[in-house]
């Protein structure tokens, strides 16, 4: 048996009905354990007050913001290469989720912003970036809306996505190239030293997985609902012809 | 395949409005930015390298949707498709058709209404040669746009919210291409990365164009 048999649509209801409320459990449990620790429980830092803990906000949302674009590129290539309809779907029902984390990146980016750096929005690259991100959001989701057939919006649509990634990948660093911006680098990387402190680190952690888990949940339901949406589709399509 | 870019150029001007309907709105928009921002010459030179990508951008823009609509309204396009002739090269051909007919003549234009906006003088020759190199990938990026809407009946907006992120990393090196060059810098790596986006389209585009035209024509 391989992992694909359970991207058949009716398998998929089958396996995500149970699994879709423990994910949402513990997405729960994680941003509310992850905020709250977050929020309450940490020391300010020395030298942005208390500024800093939007930090179990910002930097998730960001995080997923840019993964949720990864998911779409990966559902595509594989809606191309083996045609798995809830694959296509997947990467539809993840626009939106993917659009509402750029949004909240981009927000609160601004409230921190603000304090910080005395200004809510700077033409920083990643703020430009961010920017641009969102409007490859919105092409791919108006392409999807715009094209009545469901195999065509799915082929463009992944094609649309594969072209954007390149053009989202060149813009960053074409953004790069022409201002050098007030963002500070990476907070997260596998390199230790780099790293924010111990006592911010763990409970963003939690916020991370919070995130990741919320975002595939959100995701799966999004995909449940299209798969419903496709079959009350064909069904009066059916009904039509009878 | 040089029949089909004679065939497409002859439609163009025959049609009339290719070359002219472009140039014009080009114009317009570089007329009309001294009546948004002001007369001050100092605050115009400075602005002039955006302004002249920015207006380019959109003229270029504008033009789109004419590469495949009218083929694919006719049939034509069903017969390129069927033809020897691979999409591929079909796809690259109307680029190429599409730039000669708008990215060309606004590259040719470009000094002159330079000229409008009192550009420094350094960067004439480099806003013509940012033009000449970056104006390409618009056009290649465009058709690739144009292919993916063709089949919409109203494609327009959808059009331009598609294809103007993709024009982003172009009008980013291109504009400090030329500004550079006002300023007396070295502009040559702005313009070599924006000749490698050129190249790199032209390469690559012309692939997902035609997947795309095949969808489309299903």
């Amino acid at each position: 048996m391989s992992m694909w048999e359970y991207a058949n649509p009716k398998r998929f209801m089958g396996w995500t009905r149970p699994v879709l409320p423990w994910t949402f459990g513990l997405a729960g449990v994680c941003l509310l354990v992850g905020l709250i620790w977050g929020f309450f429980f940490t020391p300010d830092d020395f030298r942005q007050g208390s500024t800093v803990k939007i930090i179990y906000l910002h930097v998730p949302s960001a995080l997923m913001a840019i993964n949720a674009w990864i998911m779409m590129l990966v559902a595509s290539l594989i809606w191309v290469v083996r045609r798995h309809h809830v694959s296509a779907l997947a990467a539809r029902a993840a626009a939106p989720v993917g659009v509402v984390f750029t949004l909240i990146a981009l927000f609160t980016g601004g409230i921190w912003g603000q304090p910080m750096w005395g200004t809510y929005w700077a033409w920083d690259p990643r703020l430009t970036s961010f920017l641009i991100l969102f409007l490859f959001y919105l092409g791919y989701i108006a392409l999807w809306e715009a094209i009545e057939d469901p195999d065509t919006a799915a082929d463009l649509t992944s094609v649309l996505c594969m072209v954007g990634s390149v053009f989202a990948i060149l813009s960053r660093y074409a953004v790069l190239f022409w201002n050098q911006g007030l963002h500070q680098g990476a907070s997260l990387s596998l390199d230790k030293e780099e790293n924010v402190a111990d006592v911010f680190w763990f409970p963003l952690l939690v916020c991370i997985a919070g995130f990741v888990l919320l975002f595939i949940a959100l995701v799966l339901m999004r995909t449940r609902t299209e798969i419903r949406a496709r079959r009350i589709r064909a069904l009066e399509a059916r009904a039509r012809r009878a | 395949m040089i029949a089909l870019l004679l065939r497409d150029l002859r439609l163009a001007i025959r049609a009339g409005g290719g070359f002219g309907l472009g140039l014009a709105f080009f114009l317009i928009v570089v007329v009309l930015v001294p009546f948004g921002v002001g007369p001050e010459t100092e605050l115009l030179s400075r602005i002039a390298p955006g302004i002249l990508w920015v207006a380019s951008l959109l003229a270029a823009l504008l033009s789109l949707d004419r590469i495949f609509a009218l083929d694919y309204e006719d049939g034509s396009l069903a017969l390129l498709a069927t033809s020897p002739l691979p999409m591929e090269g079909a796809a690259m051909i109307k680029a190429l058709a599409h730039w000669i007919t708008t990215g060309l003549p606004l590259t040719l234009a470009a000094p002159a209404l330079g000229f409008l906006l009192s550009l420094a003088p350094e960067a004439y020759v480099y806003l013509l040669i940012s033009l000449l190199v970056g104006t390409p990938a618009l056009s290649m990026i465009g058709t690739f746009g144009a292919a993916l809407t063709v089949g919409l009946r109203r494609g327009g907006l959808l059009l331009s919210l598609l294809v103007l992120p993709l024009y982003v990393p172009t009008l980013i090196f291109g504009a400090e291409a030329v500004r550079r060059g006002a300023e007396g810098l070295d502009p040559t790596g702005a313009l070599m990365l924006m000749g490698g986006i050129t190249a790199g389209s032209f390469a690559l585009l012309p692939f997902a164009t035609a997947a795309v035209l095949r969808i489309n024509l299903r």
